[in-house]
């Protein structure tokens, strides 16, 4: 585009050299274990890496579509507990017992899509509140499932040909990285589909939406579908990670954390999620001497954000020009025609 | 049977009766404008056709198929797109992404063929996005493809309104007050567009308060107050017609 030529422009640049930045970002990611980080900073790199993904979910409902839930911390549990309950109890793989448990948090997601046919806006936000609240007092009081306030423990690592995945053998970094990939490459093949466009189109204008014959009612419920499964992948990799889980690891602070990176990221960005969960999660543990003025700290940035830049940190317009494909004859001729106007 | 049928549709919000027993027709190819003063129940018969709201009476047929009492999708699909009195775009939308949302109903591959990126994706895909900038080309937007929609001025964020309800794949186009808000250059270029539209083969259905628009546009002409229809006829006819002025002005001792 004539009009950004001779300015520095950071996004046309980063797109010029993109594999060869993208070739340099993945080797830094698989060399980070032998960088001689200590465990402390890979279990917050790898605190990253989940919150990452579970900001991507949410991206999904809140970004792209403009549904905002503040219940996320409820899928969360239930990938979580799913997923752990199936390892303890049945002693199944990880892998079965993770697809298990997306399956189990997409039909809560399809439950929970539900009112969003008739409820919009922040009511449909208190809904999610709530369903995140009755969550959290399933698994307190079903003990015999459970096991109530006491939670689970060994919950086992997941193991691939008689190997167990660990923080000391890295196994579980890179278990991690697999994970974020997968997800990260699903939501931008959504992003870059007719359903991206359609989620996009209903939260730009919903009536507009329903005039392009778009079944908005289908496709918000289809948004908390895939919003519910990603979460739920999620919280079946953060159990195993932890290997302890109870009511208190699924709070309201989790779901406004969640919220607060896709917001501060820049709601409906990919590279947002990955910016902003990177600064939420490691600002609480740089900010330790500030104590409890991190909280103080942190609202500040937020409501200074709200003013100054509502659409998040990364959150810009693109400039790059969108790619049309030109076939073979479209391009003769145009190119036919540009000799003409040249001469 | 005609193109557009309308058949004493009527409908009540409360005690208000918006439309009222009101009958018309659209052939094939025309222009048909729905003109009256402010409130006469314009848009509600728009928002009746499109499946917004459900008349209480009556029937509607689009060819020759009965589309009252379907989903509003369903209507689209069945080649019926409209554009909004106050504008409706996707406004953080690219301009051609607006014309591609467009296009969603034509797109055909599976959500799963998206995640897997196979083949008839990736070709449908490329097949759309041409044709959606062929579609800007036409209309005269292609050099504000890359642009996002609300940094257009309001003429080209009109044009960009009906050439995203073309690309649905819609035959019959029903445009709420596109002359709205326009300078008399602007609306002269709209009645030019609108002309090249019908000679394409679209049939357009117009509510539109700007005269030199509706007069030199329309094949046909019916004319709406309190929800009835107070008179049809050709352009020339409503100039001419009493009743019509009265509607608009009032009761006048002066011969009009």
């Amino acid at each position: 585009m004539e009009h950004f030529t001779g300015k520095f422009n950071l996004e046309e640049l980063v797109y010029k050299y993109r594999y060869p930045l993208g070739a340099v970002f993945l080797l830094l990611l698989l060399g980070l274990p032998y960088l001689g980080l200590s465990q402390y900073v890979m279990r917050i790199i790898i605190m990253i890496g989940i919150y990452t993904m579970l900001a991507l979910g949410l991206n999904i409902l809140t970004g792209y579509t403009g549904l905002v839930s503040l219940g996320h911390s409820g899928f969360f549990a239930i990938g979580a507990y799913v997923t752990a309950i199936l390892m303890l109890k049945l002693q199944i793989h990880f892998i079965p017992a993770a697809f298990i448990a997306m399956i189990i948090t997409g039909i809560c997601g399809l439950l929970l899509g539900l009112p969003t046919l008739r409820l919009t806006g922040t009511y449909l936000s208190i809904v999610t509140l709530g369903f995140a609240e009755i969550v959290k007092m399933i698994i307190m009081n079903w003990e015999p499932v459970t096991n109530g306030t006491l939670g689970l423990r060994n919950i086992p690592r997941p193991s691939f040909f008689g190997i167990d995945l660990t923080l000391a053998n890295h196994g579980m970094y890179y278990f991690m990285l697999i994970l974020l990939f997968l997800i990260t490459f699903l939501c931008i093949a959504i992003k870059k589909s007719k359903l991206g466009r359609a989620l996009h189109a209903i939260k730009e204008n919903e009536l507009a939406a329903s005039m392009m014959g778009i079944y908005t009612a289908r496709y918000k419920i289809l948004a908390f579908i895939l919003s519910a499964v990603i979460t739920g992948l999620a919280g079946g990799y953060y159990a195993t990670l932890v290997s302890y889980i109870d009511h208190n690891s699924f709070t309201f602070d989790v779901s406004i954390l969640i919220l607060s990176i896709v917001i501060l990221g820049g709601m409906g960005t990919i590279r947002g999620m990955f910016f902003g969960s990177i600064l939420l999660i490691v600002f609480p543990e740089i900010a330790r001497p500030l104590m409890e003025w991190r909280f103080v700290v942190y609202g500040l940035v937020l409501i200074f954000m709200m003013r100054f830049r509502p659409q998040g940190l990364l959150g810009w317009r693109t400039t790059l020009p969108f790619q049309v494909p030109v076939n073979a004859q479209e391009r003769q001729k145009r190119s036919g025609k540009h000799g003409i106007s040249r001469s | 049977m005609a193109f557009l049928e309308v058949k004493n549709i009527s409908i009540q919000f409360g005690g208000l009766t918006a439309v009222d027993g009101l009958d018309f027709k659209v052939e094939e190819g025309q222009v048909v404008s729905i003109i009256g003063p402010n409130g006469a129940g314009k848009t509600t018969i728009f928002n009746i056709l499109t499946g917004i709201y459900q008349p209480g009476e009556g029937e509607i047929y689009f060819q020759g198929q009965q589309i009252n009492g379907l989903a509003p999708q369903k209507i689209v699909s069945s080649g019926i797109a409209r554009t909004f009195q106050n504008i409706r775009l996707f406004p953080d939308m690219r301009v051609i992404e607006n014309v591609l949302v467009g296009t969603h109903i034509q797109t055909r591959y599976r959500l799963v063929d998206g995640f897997l990126r196979i083949r008839r994706f990736r070709q449908e895909e490329s097949e759309k996005i041409q044709f959606a900038a062929k579609l800007l080309d036409e209309v005269g937007l292609s050099s504000r493809l890359n642009d996002y929609a609300d940094n257009l001025p309001y003429g080209e964020q009109r044009k960009l309104e009906i050439a995203r309800a073309i690309a649905t794949g819609a035959k019959l186009l029903l445009l709420d007050e596109p002359a709205a808000g326009m300078n008399p250059k602007e609306s002269e270029e709209l009645r030019q567009f609108i002309l090249d539209l019908k000679k394409q083969g679209y049939t357009i259905l117009l509510i539109e308060h700007d005269m030199n628009v509706v007069m030199n546009l329309s094949d046909y002409i019916y004319v709406v107050d309190y929800g009835k229809k107070i008179a049809e006829g050709l352009p020339q006819e409503i100039q001419g017609n009493k009743q019509v002025a009265t509607a608009y002005l009032g009761e006048s001792e002066v011969d009009l």
